[in-house]
Order: structure tokens, then C-alpha cells, then sequence
């Protein structure tokens, strides 16, 4: 017969391997759910892109190349649309990046209360719900008399994708090596010299980071561009928006699976050049 | 007064903002306290209009809800993803981060469609449930508030995951090992130290989904679709279709400020918490 605080031991360990199990079976299978969550879906929409019915049946009946070619061949206000998006995201990050690098260099060296206030003004467009602000250009515009134009459609984009190239540019920053600037000074360089040969260099792949999520970020967005583009300058979310809203078109599977393709290509190319996944946390 | 001529390449984006963030935010509030759509008589008729009508009120609390709802529902999906990807050894880190940052660069529009092909009458959970005989038609999974909730937690899920791996990498390991070493339970360490030192990741992670998901215009119509109406939705009705603007501006003013005071509530409750933990 055991002595009663063996017996307590063998329960209490008895007790504790069902705890462990409890909590790392859980946690493994929330994991993996997480995991097959955030894979699956967009591999659902590459086979389904490779269809070869007129229906979005998963999975589908027979493969086929049709629809790619539908959409390169018989689209050309899919092509448009896309070479907008393509113009607008490339001129709202290079607004962008002009403007955020300029103000980082600033606000990452103050410690005063107005910098940190202005940061988190800055960064509040990713805060407020998109189709607000976008509304409020909307009647700025119409107050001023401007109308709406690409340069309109730009402007609001630039207001959206300051943030996150502020965001990296000001962590690479804080990041940089103070002495470096420093040996820099003292052996006689210039501000100007020290910012075009130091802290630029090192600070470019914060800035190619933040420019390549800004540039996304604007190629995606529909909110901003529902209430500030004209009549001719339809970009691609909208025009893809309006097509799975009316009819289910497979040209949409089609168009979504070039954009993952593209997204993952220049995802990996970034992430090798600029680290992305080290900014966006 | 002297002006500090370091200062001047902020003078920029101050602009900027001045012209385009704020002004143009002043002068929605300025239109939306006009009573007439040619905004010639002031005065608080369309905030009467939309808080008096239960339509409107039902609406919004829609919104907040679903919005709610999603934050909790990837809240639970992704602390354990975030979790476990602290505890993984470094090479499958650097796999988990990709795939955690792949769907978040990818158009939403595109993760939006991936759900209304999963979700459709002919997509992959019907056809396994009719393969399995369980069911004999197709259910009705599109356009339901769930399928909303559902589709936006997994595409906002990168924004509540990538704070929280952030905090969580944050707490020393050997806190945890301290723990389990001197008796406490894994439930017991999880619950009273690894979630309140992480509590700034996931207040972070919180604010970001819940927001996102109160103003994801193009998930809430696509997979909630014409008859679940939204705030964003609303919004571009009135001003779009109806070209009603005082009263637009007076529904984004109130998503606008609805949004912000919970989010701004969420980080008072969330440093409350942030203090009892400290003590």
C-alpha cells in the first residue's frame, strides 16, 4: 500500500498529463485550423480559376485554360481597369514616400509631446472607416468646384498609404545606430552628405518595406476609389466588385488568380530584399 | 518668433493632412447639420432623423455587432497561431510569417471572392455535405450575417496575429518556465501570465480588426449581399444613389464616431487591465 503523499503525487501527476494534453491538443488544433483558415481560401480560388464551366463549382468538373484567356483576349475593360490601379497605386506611393520619409526623419529624433501627438495623427487614417474620409473629399471636392479627376483619385490614396510607410520608415529609423551619424559628423560630413550617404542607405528597406505595402494597399482598395474616380478612370477592385456583385463571372477567378500569383511573386522578391514580414509587425 | 528650420519636412505632410484629412472631415461634420439636401438650412434634423428611426439605430448596431463579433472570433482562432509560433523552432517561423503575411498583401476583393466560392450554393462545404448525404439541398450560406462574420475574421486575422506574435515575443521564456517549474498548470501559466503581459498585442490586434472589419465595405456587400444592409453600404446609398449628402455625412459622421469612442473605450479598459497585471 502507498504512503498517502505518494498516492497525492501519482493523482496529481495523473492530473497535470491531462492538463498538458488538454492544453496542447487545443492548441495545436486552433493552430492548425489558423493555419488551413489563412491558406485555404485563396487556393480554393486558384483551382477554381482553372476551370472549365461557366459556374464557380468547387471542385470543378474539367481543367482548362479558358478563362485565363477570356480575360486577356475578350476584356479589354478588365485589362483598363487594371493599368488604372496600376497608375494610381504607382503615383499615390511616390507622393507617399516623398511626404512620410521627409516627416519620419523629423518626428523619430523628438520626444516632445506635439510629435508623438502628430504620429498618431498621421497614422489615423488606418483607424477611421475608409468610405468616411473618402466622402468627406468627396465634398471637399465638390465645395472647392475641383470635381473629380485622377489627381482627385490620387489624393485620397496618399491619405490612405502615408501611414504605412511612416510606420517602417520611423521603425528603421529608431533601429539605426546613433553612433554611426555620429563618427560621421566628426570626421566632417555634412547633414546633407551624412542623410544621402548614411541614413538613407541604411534606412531603404524600411522605405521599400512601407512603399510596397502602401502600393498594395492602394491597388486594393475599393472605398476610397468608389467615391473619388470619374467616369473614366474605373480602377481594378471596383470593376471586379461590380462583376462578382452581378453576376458570378468566372473571368473573376481568373483575374483573382493572376493577382495571387502576382502578390506571391513580389511578396517573396520583397521579403528577401526588404524583410517585409519583420515590418509589418 | 523664431521658426525651427529643421522642422520645416514635416511642413509636407502637415499640409497635406491639413487639406485633405482634416478639412475635408471638418466639413462633413459641417454638412451633416444642414437640414435641407441643398445644404442651405442649418440645423440637427438628419442626426434626429437617424437616431429617432429604428431602422437606421438597427443599422448601426448591425455594424458594431458583426464587427464585434469578428474581433472575438479571431481573437480566438489567432492566439493560438500566434502562440504557438513563439514556441516554434526558427525555420517554421519563417514559413508561418510568410503564410500569416501573404493573405494580408493579397486584394481583399480577392479573399472576399475566395469566401463567396466557398460559401456559394455550388461550393466546397455544400458539395462535401451533399456528397455525404447529410443534407439533400444546397444550404443557403451567402448572404447571412454568420457567413460575414466568418469571412472577415479570416480576413482580418493577420491584423489581430502580427501585434500579438509582437507581445508575445516580447515575455521572457523563462517567465513560462518559472511557472510550469514551480507547479502551475499549463492552462493555469497560459491564463494568468503569458495573456496579461501580452495584453498590449492584443488590445493592438483588437482595435485593428474591429475597426477593419466596422468599415470592410466590400466583404460586408459581397458575402453579406443586397439585403444585409451596413453602415459603409449605407453611406455610399445615400451619397451615391441617392445623392442625398447632408444625410450620408451624418451617417459616416456616426460610424466615425462610434468606431473611434470604442476603440478609444477598448484602450482605457485595456490599460486598466495593462495595470492590474503590472501590480
Amino acid at each position: 500500500m502507498r504512503e498517502p503523499a505518494q498516492r497525492a503525487l501519482a493523482v496529481e501527476s495523473g492530473r497535470s498529463r491531462l492538463e498538458r494534453w488538454s492544453f496542447n491538443g487545443l492548441f495545436g488544433l486552433i493552430g492548425g485550423i489558423a493555419t488551413l483558415l489563412l491558406v485555404a481560401p485563396t487556393v480554393i480560388v486558384l483551382i477554381t480559376s482553372f476551370t472549365n464551366a461557366f459556374s464557380l463549382k468547387f471542385p470543378p468538373p474539367g481543367y482548362s485554360l479558358r478563362w485565363y484567356s477570356a480575360l486577356i483576349n475578350d476584356s479589354p475593360e478588365i485589362v483598363a481597369a487594371a493599368l488604372t490601379s496600376l497608375k494610381v497605386a504607382a503615383s499615390a506611393t511616390a507622393i507617399s514616400v516623398l511626404l512620410a520619409v521627409a516627416a519620419a526623419l523629423v518626428l523619430v529624433r523628438r520626444r516632445e509631446l506635439w510629435a508623438r501627438l502628430a504620429d498618431s495623427i498621421f497614422m489615423s487614417p488606418l483607424m477611421l472607416p475608409t468610405l468616411a474620409l473618402g466622402l468627406a473629399l468627396l465634398v471637399l471636392f465638390n465645395i472647392a468646384g475641383t470635381g473629380l479627376s485622377p489627381a482627385t483619385l490620387v489624393i485620397g490614396h496618399v491619405a490612405i498609404t502615408t501611414p504605412y510607410i511612416l510606420r517602417t520608415t520611423s521603425a528603421s529609423l529608431m533601429q539605426l545606430d546613433p553612433a554611426l551619424l555620429e563618427s560621421a559628423r566628426s570626421l566632417g560630413a555634412g547633414p546633407r552628405y551624412v542623410l544621402l550617404t548614411i541614413t538613407l542607405p541604411l534606412i531603404a528597406p524600411g522605405i521599400a518595406a512601407g512603399a510596397f505595402i502602401a502600393f498594395m494597399a492602394s491597388f486594393d482598395n475599393v472605398a476610397i476609389s468608389l467615391l473619388l474616380s470619374d467616369a473614366r478612370s474605373e480602377v481594378l477592385p471596383i470593376r471586379l466588385w461590380h462583376i462578382i456583385e452581378a453576376s458570378l463571372d468566372v473571368r473573376a477567378a481568373a483575374a483573382s488568380g493572376l493577382l495571387i500569383a502576382l502578390t506571391i511573386i513580389l511578396a517573396l522578391i520583397m521579403e528577401r530584399v526588404a524583410g517585409i514580414s519583420r515590418h509589418l509587425r | 518668433m523664431t521658426v525651427d528650420r529643421t522642422l520645416l519636412p514635416v511642413l509636407p505632410l502637415t499640409l497635406f493632412f491639413a487639406l485633405f484629412v482634416f478639412a475635408p472631415l471638418l466639413l462633413l461634420g459641417y454638412v451633416s447639420l444642414h437640414n435641407d439636401m441643398a445644404i442651405q438650412q442649418a440645423g440637427v434634423a438628419q442626426y434626429i432623423k437617424f437616431l429617432g428611426d429604428g431602422f437606421n439605430l438597427g443599422i448601426l448596431g448591425q455594424t458594431l455587432w458583426l464587427a464585434a463579433c469578428t474581433t472575438v472570433l479571431a481573437l480566438l482562432v489567432g492566439y493560438p497561431l500566434a502562440y504557438l509560433y513563439t514556441l516554434a523552432p526558427r525555420n517554421v517561423q519563417r514559413v508561418l510569417i510568410l503564410l500569416i503575411v501573404l493573405p494580408m498583401l493579397t486584394s481583399a476583393v480577392v479573399r472576399t471572392f475566395a469566401w463567396v466560392v466557398i460559401l456559394g450554393r455550388q461550393g466546397i462545404i455544400n458539395e462535401v455535405l451533399l456528397g455525404l448525404a447529410w443534407i439533400e439541398a444546397p444550404l443557403k450560406l451567402l448572404y447571412t450575417p454568420s457567413a460575414v462574420v466568418v469571412a472577415l475574421a479570416q480576413i482580418e486575422m493577420p491584423l489581430m496575429v502580427l501585434p500579438l506574435i509582437t507581445a508575445l515575443s516580447n515575455i521572457p521564456p523563462n517567465l513560462r518556465e518559472a511557472s510550469l517549474s514551480l507547479g502551475a498548470g499549463r492552462w493555469h501559466t497560459f491564463f494568468k501570465v503569458i495573456v496579461p503581459l501580452s495584453m498590449p498585442g492584443l488590445l493592438a490586434g483588437c482595435l485593428l480588426v474591429f475597426a477593419a472589419a466596422a468599415s470592410a465595405f466590400v466583404t460586408q456587400t459581397l458575402v453579406g449581399g443586397g439585403r444585409l444592409m451596413l453602415m459603409p453600404f449605407y453611406i455610399y446609398q445615400q451619397a451615391i444613389q441617392s445623392n442625398n449628402y447632408p444625410f450620408a455625412a451624418t451617417i459616416a459622421m456616426i460610424l466615425l464616431v462610434s468606431v473611434l469612442a470604442i476603440v478609444m473605450l477598448m484602450n482605457l479598459i485595456g490599460r486598466r487591465f495593462a495595470g492590474i497585471a503590472h501590480a
